[in-house]
């Protein structure tokens, strides 16, 4: 499935957001200190694996000077979007996105599973496409749209699937149903009216040990029915 | 909620909404590693990175003196246990061999063995700490096979283990050796006109739960601890921990979390009770989660085996003779499920003549836990193929087969007494109706397996309380964490009992303080047991009801009827107008206070389980891959009480089966180390491995017990892997004695069959 174009704004929105001023006892960059010591960052920079966030594998940039930033190994205090809202949140950069949903905003819908990318039971929306949030850092996903489980539906107002899932019987010990249906709530919304073997794809890779898979792909497909209803 | 189901019951059999589905949906459900409380450390767990070593020295200076640690501990911070099988809550264990698991002491025993713990004030601290502590080891040859550990003079694990046969001078690694018998085989093998016999091996599997273990200590400065963790039993956590900590019993809470499946590997120990000695150091709550590496590593797969298998029959197909031999791997510490492999393997069948010898062997592997029918499915690995090249010897149908000498009431089992109501033809006939077996099968390289399976199933310990409210709303408190349905099944027998509505009853999984002992979730007794104790304390609460409305009208209590929900006097007619179950309730303190319904049980007359399955394979010849195109179960459930929980066990059981039969095994190289620690490398079925599973549920009602359960949590994992042999052989002519029958092996196996059928037309030339 595709995602969804990159705001135009990403780098200013980075900028903004990120706080080189926060109280964290982490280094403090300031434009200035970041130029003399340009060299020496990004070999760090470049050793940690941290990249711009901006980077746009569909549309390289040059980075602009300034642009790229020396986060850690301190805590720094940055902004992430999630369920619709701005969160602050202040962790190491090598905390990953699930580490800063589950550990410090205490959003703990999403599920360490695998800490590989291997099993789904992470799965988050980053811009409305479903990613496995054990393999993204959190300063990654700063200036994208972030949905959790916790925002797709509430109790008082679920999502067509989630009401699909309980109708269906579509979980047995309900630990992967939430990347479950993080995966397919992005799925319908990219094709609304799938075929099982489209809906098998869109779950590949979330496992689920009690072999609930039928049940799941029943209630993908009574969701999808019910959306349709509805529009 | 469907009106009503057959069999005169109300609310048992149909398909009510389960009462925690919504929070599961929103991510609200609160599992083991989701609770965090205020000035929480976090801890990590140093592992062995030897399967066999003297550990000569641990050094932990450095580590406790980088910022943020805050206690380290080792198995010197745990008290010495008893070399001996002793009692711990309800069940004998070596004490010993615990504590030795849960920290090595002295030895490490595999790869992955934990060695120490650390507590951090952040997970990533508590990572860099372990790099941070000094362990010195004395290598020792790893001993990783049964064989290889049987052999005179192998290298020794545990150096005080001992078994009766070779008394007590010898050092061994054979912890027991089990022997069944029954008629004279050597007699019985006289009288068979065919005689097949097999060598089989088996990998070790783990059970694969997906919700890697967790565990929040919270000790408090008067001795009194409560762990919050996703276990099957919280009363085993309480007695194990307070075992190995040496605490009193009575002293710890334990609050079972949601759980994230467990299939057997949660029913012990192994991050509690270090999460309680580390929040004792450090005065603060302390969490661990396991990685899946640390799961595959360090937690309790199931037995790795070598089973050789002989059987006779005579030319029109009664069997007259068997006799097996097994070894299982038990791990690191005696306690493999072999035992229970040698009782079941031919199980299922009425064979006058049988002589099984079983062993259980200490292996440098992690020590195994329970899986789902723990050791049946080896087992039967061996037993339901040979008897498949029985069938095809004899001409006769595989169902026919079963069915011509299928255990049945009255038939002797292979060790106790005869078999009481079972239902193990009733499967075999489901199959035999069933639209797939019914089906024709057509294609180059299909093939067809069936293959049954026979489980103990269990019965122990459960209690419950059944509440009902001042609104007529009934809750159900029980001691069985729901790990698949328990809560709506155990509301709807209380539902049943007293005639409300499945809306108005709530089930609560109470902590180890607010609901008596009940035993580990396990050997499909939840349903069987905690459901009778809820039964009979619905009942209790029918009988108090009685008491009040006789109270207020002025009668005894055998002069009022209760019926659907309704309370009326036994004569009809008068003044006296019937009421409901709500009407009572808001009288109930002018009627002698609330009523409380309580009940416990220690079930016995447990049924028995079987299940018959069936499956079409294609096989890839060219690269030895095997798509299962599709699979049906029979299982007798006794009275299914929620069927779609019922065909969610069997479905489970069977994909569970199926990933064992073609895929899935742990790795270890020649130096003994664990290769495949992730879920990449181990690997499980996707929803692209597995066909819709259909079912038949099979009702033959246990006898004694007042709904007629039978426990329907395990046997399903029973037939697959033997069924898929038989499938394979039938698709493309090689009979596979390994599992996991992966595309190596299963091509391996049919270019030997190619190059012999080569050599063959050769010499003919």
């Amino acid at each position: 499935m595709s995602r969804r174009p990159r705001d135009p704004h990403h780098n200013e929105k980075i900028a903004a957001e990120f706080d080189p001023a926060a109280d964290d006892g982490g280094p403090k960059l300031s434009r200035r200190s970041f130029l003399k010591g340009a060299g020496a960052a990004a070999a760090v920079a470049g050793l940690l694996g941290v990249q711009p966030a901006a980077a746009d594998d569909a549309a390289p940039e040059p980075p602009l000077a300034g642009a790229a930033e020396r986060l850690g190994p301190g805590p720094a205090t940055f902004k992430l979007r999630i369920n619709g809202a701005t969160r602050t949140v202040t962790a190491e950069p090598r905390v990953t996105l699930l580490g800063v949903l589950r550990d410090h905003l205490g959003l703990t819908g999403a599920k360490l599973v695998c800490d590989r990318g291997a099993c789904g039971a992470c799965t988050v929306h980053l811009d409305g496409a479903p990613v496995t949030s054990c393999m993204m850092l959190a300063i990654d996903a700063r200036g994208h749209e972030i949905t959790t489980i916790e925002g797709l539906g509430a109790p008082d107002r679920m999502h067509a699937l989630q009401d699909a899932f309980v109708a269906k019987d579509a979980l047995q010990c309900g630990f992967c149903t939430p990347g479950m249906t993080m995966a397919l709530s992005a799925a319908l919304e990219a094709n609304p009216n799938p075929s099982p073997a489209e809906i098998k794809h869109a779950i590949a890779g979330n496992i689920c040990r009690c072999g609930t898979y039928p049940h799941v792909i029943e209630a993908a497909l009574a969701a999808a029915q019910a959306a349709r209803g509805q529009a | 909620m469907a009106a009503s189901s057959s069999n005169g019951f109300r609310v048992i059999g149909t398909r009510p909404i389960r009462h925690d589905g919504v929070d599961k949906v929103t991510g609200r459900a609160k599992y083991g590693a989701d609770y965090a409380f205020p000035g929480m450390l976090h801890g990590k767990v140093l592992r062995s990175p030897h399967p066999h070593a003297n550990i000569k020295s641990i050094k932990i200076d450095k580590a406790l003196a980088l910022p943020g640690v805050k206690a380290i501990v080792t198995s010197a911070d745990l008290p010495a246990l008893p070399d001996k099988m002793e009692a711990a809550g309800e069940q004998a264990i070596n004490l010993n061999h615990l504590s030795m698991n849960i920290l090595a002491r002295g030895k490490a025993l595999y790869d992955g063995h934990p060695i120490a713990a650390v507590a951090a004030t952040s997970p990533h601290i508590a990572d860099e700490a372990l790099r941070l502590i000094e362990v010195e080891y004395e290598l020792l040859p790893p001993v990783m096979t049964v064989e290889d550990a049987m052999k005179p003079g192998a290298t020794i694990l545990l150096p005080s283990l001992r078994n009766k046969e070779d008394g007590p001078d010898k050092e061994t690694n054979v912890a027991a050796h089990l022997q069944f018998k029954r008629g004279d085989v050597a007699e019985g093998f006289k009288q068979a006109d065919y005689v097949i016999e097999r060598e089989f091996k088996t990998a070790m599997v783990h059970q694969g739960y997906i919700e890697p273990h967790n565990a929040v200590g919270i000790y408090n400065a008067d001795g009194h601890a409560t762990i919050y963790c996703s276990t099957q039993g919280s009363f085993v956590v309480r007695a194990l921990s307070a075992a190995v900590l040496g605490i009193a019993e009575g002293k710890i809470k334990v609050v079972p979390a949601e759980i994230g499946g467990g299939f057997g590997g949660k029913t012990t120990i192994y991050l509690e009770p270090l999460s309680v000695l580390l929040s004792q150091k450090t005065g603060h709550p302390v969490k661990l989660t396991m990685t899946r590496a640390e799961v595959l590593r360090a937690t309790g797969p199931t037995s790795g085996s070598t089973i050789r298998c002989k059987m006779g029959a005579t030319k029109d197909g009664k069997l007259v003779a068997a006799q097996c031999w097994l070894a299982y791997e038990a791990g690191a510490f005696p306690g493999s499920p072999v035992g229970a492999g040698a009782m079941t393997i031919v199980a299922p069948y009425n064979i006058p003549n049988i002589l099984v010898d079983a062993y259980d062997v200490v292996v440098n592997r992690p020590k195994t836990a329970a899986y789902r029918a723990p050791g049946a499915s080896n087992a039967a690995m061996a037993s339901e193929t040979v008897l498949d090249e029985l069938a095809e010897k004899c001409g006769i149908d595989p169902l026919e087969m079963r069915l011509m000498n299928g255990s049945e009431e009255g038939t002797p089992q292979t060790v106790g007494p005869p078999f009481k109501r079972i239902g193990f033809k009733e499967t075999v006939e489901a199959i035999k109706n069933s639209p797939h077996y019914k089906s024709k099968l057509t294609g180059a390289n299909r093939g067809r397996g069936v293959a049954s399976g026979f489980w103990f199933n269990v019965g122990l310990q459960s209690s419950a309380t059944v509440n009902i409210h001042t609104d007529g709303t009934v809750s159900v408190v029980i001691g069985s964490v729901d790990i698949g349905g328990t809560r709506a099944a155990q509301a709807m027998i209380a539902a049943e009992v007293l005639g409300v509505d499945i809306n108005d009853v709530r089930p609560t999984i109470a902590d180890t303080d607010s609901i008596g002992h009940t035993d580990v979730t396990g050997g499909s007794r939840t349903c069987f047991a905690t459901g009778w104790a809820v039964y009979e304390a619905a009942q209790d609460c029918v009988r108090q009801l009685k008491e009040r409305a006789a109270k207020l009208w002025e009668k005894k209590p055998d002069e009022v009827v209760f019926e659907n929900g309704m309370l009326s006097p036994a004569q009809p007619g008068g003044e006296l107008k019937p009421m409901s179950i709500k009407q009572i309730a808001s009288r109930l303190a002018r009627t002698g206070g609330p009523i409380v319904g309580r009940a416990t049980v220690n079930a016995r007359g447990v049924g028995p389980a079987f299940a018959t399955v069936c499956v079409d394979v294609e096989v890839d010849p060219d690269t030895g891959k095997t798509q299962i195109l599709r699979a049906t179960i029979a299982q007798d459930a006794g009275k299914a009480i929620h069927p779609s929980y019922v065909e969610g066990q069997m479905q489970g059981g069977m994909a569970q089966g199926l990933g064992w039969g073609l895929n899935e095994e742990y790795f270890y190289d020649d130096r003994g180390i664990l290769r495949n620690t992730g879920l990449l490398d181990y690997r499980m079925p996707t929803c692209l491995d597995l066909p819709a599973i259909e079912t038949a549920i099979v009702e033959v009602p246990t006898p004694g017990h007042p709904l007629g359960i039978r426990g329907v949590g395990e046997v399903s994992i029973v037939p697959p892997p033997a069924a898929l042999a038989n499938a394979i052989y039938h698709a493309v002519g090689v009979r596979m004695t390994e599992l996991p029958m992966s595309p190596p092996r299963l091509l391996k196996a049919i270019l030997k069959k190619r190059a012999a059928g080569e050599a063959q037309a050769a010499a003919a030339d």
